[in-house]
């Protein structure tokens, strides 16, 4: 009987507290939150260092998506590189998980702190590859796929990536 | 049988397999790179290490290669002891030292055996922290995409192309790291079979080059199983589409015909779907002569109108399916309705049909011929008329190393061990010919003769064995037959009596019915004793065979047809999926199409035919419809839609059906689905009985679901088409197949017909079939696709044995030797151009030549002219370039069968030539590119 009174008279006084502390609720969107820059909201591609567009079309990202909402058809350029010949993103979809910027091998792939996404009509929220590319690295500055990558392409040839020794002269008898 | 000891547990295991094998096939995961079930093992790649303990007792064990150890009763293994688990992610470690960080942009990634591999062994980190090898890459031509910093030295390449398809222009060069596997310098690979390294290699080294420039995953690939339409052999394939567009086509197991390996015009041929020749929209022909889009309904009741009044008549096509042209034959009755061969063509196709079906012989199928150990081909050059068969033949004549093998006790999967004892020892393989064929190579003779003394050889060849018209054969054999080559017609014969299983092969190309007559008196002279005979008529096209037995012996032909139309006895002629003016002259069809006054073309591709149409009705291609093909082996084989028909475009069945149902023919009530035209097609035809057990009905469904056409990755499903809309619709349900266009279903243990993609769990890349075998190699769980028609081994179901009419007419020459000023027009077909679709295909457009005519050296110095000159045919019939031919038979002009300018040129015909005078010769060529090597003998 005692303990229970002493119960009620604590929590009328730990709420009376919760008068003096400061509110938690922010005045969105006068207020804007802080959100990290590790945040899951709206997905760009990225360029790499050098200006170049960073998606490969490898597919991974796709494959990844559990709602897949991402579909893309891959191309060759003149010189060499794959990219994505159109690109696109269903947001009206998209659960904001983060696996494809996981699976993606080259960085291209990122999600923003950016939530705002509100539309009146779905069809507005698909977003093709001119809405999701932007001009920067993102997250990932310094990351260049083509320079890792075996494949040759205008302005790095066989042997110019990175730990790559020059082509092997095939014909050449020295060991 | 064996019972082996694997990591304690007991296992019953087959006599005469290897660890690997039988791993395998007992479902254990013992991972390889170098073995492959038709090539057998080397034990280059040293992957596949197990420890093998000497007895109970041994606690060390050693390291053995699984796949060159044989099973043997008692043998204790361990496949996931650490020292062999150790080894093998070693091995992998080390193939991974220089390879290249290319997954993403690499065509193999996703189905790439060295992938699975690295993930079963559990290879993760790298050690080494040195500079990784680089290759320059060497152009391949327009098919294969080479990139050889993925390489992991298996050697499977060179063993496939040189040993196993017999491509001299593809090695292993260089030694220890500096290997290098390609050409001795860049340029187009030479095997009509090279495609086949992009599913050999493990790797991405050797992709398919389209696909590379268009690419899609395999598990977004959409796929169904499918029968190839380059040629009469019906190889199993599986298309991939996605987005509507046909990415590429992949080999689909079938024991009995192709096993592992498809030809090139299959494989890279298909690309004709995605042509922009494809016709989207029915075409009604106006006044001015231009084409007026219809909606379907609006062509539909125009086609009902216009086969519902005045006579109709039918031309059907050997490329369509059997479904199609019985409709169409329904449609315009029987006596209306022509098979759609050229005049020759029916009578050697319905002679060919005759004579296998009457044969005491076998008709073998492809795995069949293999087991062959002394071949007679005759007239026919099946490396570019029914490719397959080629590549089975070059394994047929190593019968002779596996014979030498057993004496030895080795094992058949003992690849180099055999190939060292054999050298060059091959079983016999004699070819007859007009000139050099690609098989030249490894046969015992060749000879090169005119048409007329080919079946004169065969018949002194029957006649030597105690058969055939004997008479007639001393005839010829006095007349016909060269001198020179009597004493080489001994030596057939010796061989072929000598042989356990001899087959003979000849084919409808050539266009001499004596040759086919000849082969068949060769093999049943053949029949007698323990042997195994077999005899194999080729014939043109995927369904040549099934339309000659759908058509009968008594169909008319297209000049009966032009007759009749000339004569006004024809109002409207319906023409289904047939360019006619590849089948007969120009002038001839010319006054076919102008005599009827209603033209309805039902196609898939703009062509002549179709230009000249009335009514023009887009019928959908084999990768959007479904339907059965026979073979020429006579089997039944159905193919199914990889995708729903673009456009307006549907099946030729829908599209016939339809109108005979808008024409209110009461026979086709019943008929609601495509499996009511087979089965009413079965009914109706006695000999097509059968092609009801192609394939399940739609009725089937595996433990309660339907097959799935997608992977279960398939992804992007809610983005695809958000362009157009954001609702997704529901998926298509097919209510003609056992398929569904999604990923829901089991793909597992279903029959073999119905067999859309391969993928186990661990196993991403074409490896995993061996989990859809019953043992690794072996046919497929489900039973193997096809229902056979013919009965091998001669039930004789005689349907027809009377002789077909206007036979002799086809040999429009007589025995005799050339005549003086005129030369015999014999057909050189080409793997890459003579067939109409695959030459439409963009990746082959490139390797199709123009047409030529081939003539021997003296002829063409009769003549004064050489390589490059123009030659004028006949009175204009055609004016081509000249390829002076070392082997071609004396008095004999070899032609690009189906090549462009080849149109009016007739197998057999005897035309002058002469130097055209207007002729530009093309630049840089120069007078040694010319055929045929040296060392086969010239007569
Ligand atoms: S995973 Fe990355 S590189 Fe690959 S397709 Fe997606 S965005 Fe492009
Ligand atoms: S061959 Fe296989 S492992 Fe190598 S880059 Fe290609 S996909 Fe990756
Ligand atoms: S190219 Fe391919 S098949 Fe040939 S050795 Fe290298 S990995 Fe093996
Ligand atoms: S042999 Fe004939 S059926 Fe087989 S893949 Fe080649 S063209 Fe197609
Ligand atoms: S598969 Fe056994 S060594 Fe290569």
């Amino acid at each position: 009987m005692l303990s229970s009174l002493t119960s009620q008279l604590r929590t009328i006084w730990t709420i009376l507290q919760h008068s003096f502390t400061k509110a938690e609720t922010v005045q969105y969107p006068e207020q804007m939150p802080y959100l990290a820059p590790r945040y899951r909201g709206r997905i760009v591609l990225t360029k790499d260092p050098d200006g170049e567009e960073r998606c490969v079309a490898c597919n991974l990202c796709a494959v990844a998506c559990p709602v897949d909402c991402i579909a893309l058809q891959q191309a060759v350029k003149e010189d060499g590189r794959w990219y994505p010949e159109f690109f696109r993103i269903n947001f009206s979809r998209c659960i904001m998980c983060g696996m494809c910027e996981e699976a993606c091998p080259t960085n291209a792939i990122q999600l923003t702190p950016d939530f705002e996404m509100c539309e009146y009509d779905r069809s507005n929220m698909v977003y093709e590859k001119e809405h999701l590319q932007i001009d920067g690295t993102g997250k990932y500055h310094d990351y260049n796929f083509y320079r890792v990558s075996g494949l040759a392409i205008k302005g790095k040839d066989k042997g110019q990536a990175s730990n790559e020794a020059p082509p092997i002269d095939v014909k050449s008898l020295l060991p | 049988m064996p019972t082996i000891t694997i990591d304690g547990v007991h296992y019953e295991v087959e006599q005469g397999k290897n660890l690997l094998e039988s791993c395998l096939s007992l479902g254990l995961d013992l991972p390889y790179f170098c073995w492959h079930p038709a090539m057998g093992s080397i034990g280059a790649c040293r992957q596949c290490a197990v420890v093998q303990y000497q007895n109970a007792e041994d606690t060390r064990g050693r390291i053995v290669m699984g796949c060159m150890t044989p099973v043997s009763d008692g043998a204790i293994f361990s496949l996931a002891g650490d020292k062999a688990q150790q080894f093998r992610e070693a091995i992998v470690e080390s193939l991974m030292l220089n390879h290249p960080h290319d997954c993403p942009v690499c065509a193999e990634g996703g189905e790439c055996h060295l992938q699975d591999m690295t993930v079963m062994v559990g290879h993760r980190d790298r050690h080494y922290r040195g500079r990784k090898n680089t290759h320059r890459n060497q152009y391949l031509g327009p098919l294969i995409n080479h990139e050889m910093n993925r390489c992991i030295t298996c050697y499977r390449c060179t063993r496939y192309y040189r040993d196993y398809a017999g491509g001299t222009d593809l090695a292993a060069m260089a030694a220890h790291d500096h290997i290098y596997f390609g050409r001795h310098q860049e340029g187009v690979l030479q095997s009509e079979f090279a495609g086949n390294l992009v599913e050999v290699c493990p790797t991405g080294v050797f992709t398919d080059k389209s696909l590379v420039h268009d690419y899609t995953r395999k598990w977004d690939l959409q796929s169904a199983p499918s029968v190839c339409t380059g040629c009469a052999v019906g190889c199993n394939t599986m298309p991939g589409e996605r987005y509507g567009r046909l990415k590429r086509v992949h080999n689909r197991f079938n024991a009995e015909v192709n096993g592992y390996f498809l030809c090139d015009r299959g494989r890279f041929g298909a690309g004709f779907v995605n042509s922009d020749k494809a016709l989207e929209y029915p075409g009604l022909r106006q006044a001015d002569g231009r084409y007026r889009a219809l909606d379907h309904h609006e062509a539909l009741l125009r086609m009902a109108q216009q086969c519902a009044q005045g006579r109709v008549a039918g031309i059907g096509s050997p490329r369509a399916s059997v479904e199609a042209n019985y409709l169409l034959r329904q449609l315009v009755g029987a006596d209306n309705f022509a098979p759609g061969f050229s005049d020759t063509e029916q009578v050697l196709v319905s002679l060919a049909l005759q004579l296998q079906a009457d044969s005491a012989a076998l008709v073998p199928d492809i795995a069949t011929i293999e087991s062959a150990d002394a071949v007679l081909i005759l007239g026919e050059d099946v490396t570019n008329t029914a490719p397959r068969i080629a590549l089975a033949l070059r394994q047929s004549v190593r019968n002779k190393a596996y014979e030498l093998a057993a004496e030895l006790k080795l094992e058949t999967w003992q690849d180099a061990a055999i190939r060292n004892l054999a050298q060059h020892q091959r079983s016999p393989l004699f070819i007859a010919a007009v000139a050099d064929t690609p098989l030249d190579d490894v046969a015992t003779q060749c000879l090169y003769l005119a048409p007329a003394s080919i079946a004169a050889l065969g018949q002194a060849v029957a006649a030597g064995l105690g058969g055939g018209d004997s008479k007639a054969a001393t005839d010829n054999a006095a007349g016909a037959l060269p001198r020179a080559i009597q004493a080489e017609a001994a030596a057939i014969t010796a061989a072929l009596a000598g042989a356990k299983r001899p087959l003979v092969i000849a084919g409808t190309t050539c266009g001499s019915a004596a040759i086919l007559r000849a082969a068949a008196e060769v093999a049943s002279a053949l029949c007698s004793g323990a042997r195994q005979t077999m005899l194999c008529l080729c014939v043109p096209e995927a369904n040549s065979l099934g339309q000659a037995i759908l058509a009968g012996p008594d169909a008319p032909n297209l000049t009966t047809l032009q007759q009749r139309a000339s004569a006004g006895e024809i109002d409207t002629l319906v023409v289904l999926e047939n360019d006619l003016y590849r089948r007969g002259n120009e002038a001839q069809i010319d006054a076919l199409l102008a005599a009827c006054s209603q033209v309805i073309v039902l196609d898939g591709l703009d062509n002549a035919t179709t230009s000249a149409a009335n009514l023009v009705l887009p019928a959908a291609n084999f990768a959007e419809s479904e339907g059965t093909l026979v073979s020429l082996e006579g089997r039944a084989q159905r193919y199914f839609p990889v995708f729903q028909p673009q456009a307006e475009r549907r099946a030729a069945w829908v599209w016939l059906l339809a109108c005979l149902k808008e024409m209110e023919r009461s026979e086709v009530y019943p008929l609601h689905h495509f499996d009511d035209i087979t089965r009413a097609c079965a009914a109706d035809i006695p000999a097509l009985a059968g092609i009801t057990a192609a394939a399940p009905d739609l009725h089937y469904l595996n433990l309660g679901v339907k097959i799935p056409r997608q992977p279960a990755r398939y992804s992007g499903r809610t983005a695809m088409r958000a362009n157009i809309s954001v609702h997704e619709p529901k998926q298509r349900e097919d209510e003609e197949t056992p398929l569904a266009f999604t990923m829901e279903g089991l793909n597992r243990d279903q029959p073999g017909a119905l067999l859309p993609w391969v993928w186990a769990p661990g196993w991403n890349s074409n490896q995993s079939v061996h989990k859809f075998q019953t043992e690794a190699g072996g046919p497929l769980k489900g039973g193997t696709a096809g229902a056979r028609l013919l009965h091998p081994g001669g039930s004789r179901n005689r349907t027809n044995t009377r002789p077909v009419a206007g036979d002799a007419a086809a040999e429009n020459s007589g025995v005799s030797g050339a005549q003086p000023g005129l030369w015999q027009l014999v057909p050189r077909p080409r793997i890459f151009g003579s067939d109409e679709l695959s030459a439409m295909s963009p990746a082959l457009a490139e390797l199709v030549s123009p047409g030529f005519i081939e003539l021997c050296p003296a002829d063409a110095a009769g003549l004064g002219i050489d390589t490059g000159d123009g030659v004028e045919v006949g009175d204009q019939l055609a004016t081509l370039e000249l390829r002076v031919n070392d082997s071609m038979a004396a008095g004999c002009a070899g032609y690009g069968a189906g090549l462009a300018g080849t149109g009016n040129l007739r197998a057999l015909a005897r035309v002058s030539l002469r130097r055209a005078e207007t002729w530009q010769r093309r630049p840089g060529l120069i007078a040694s590119d010319r055929g045929a090597g040296p060392g086969s003998s010239h007569v």
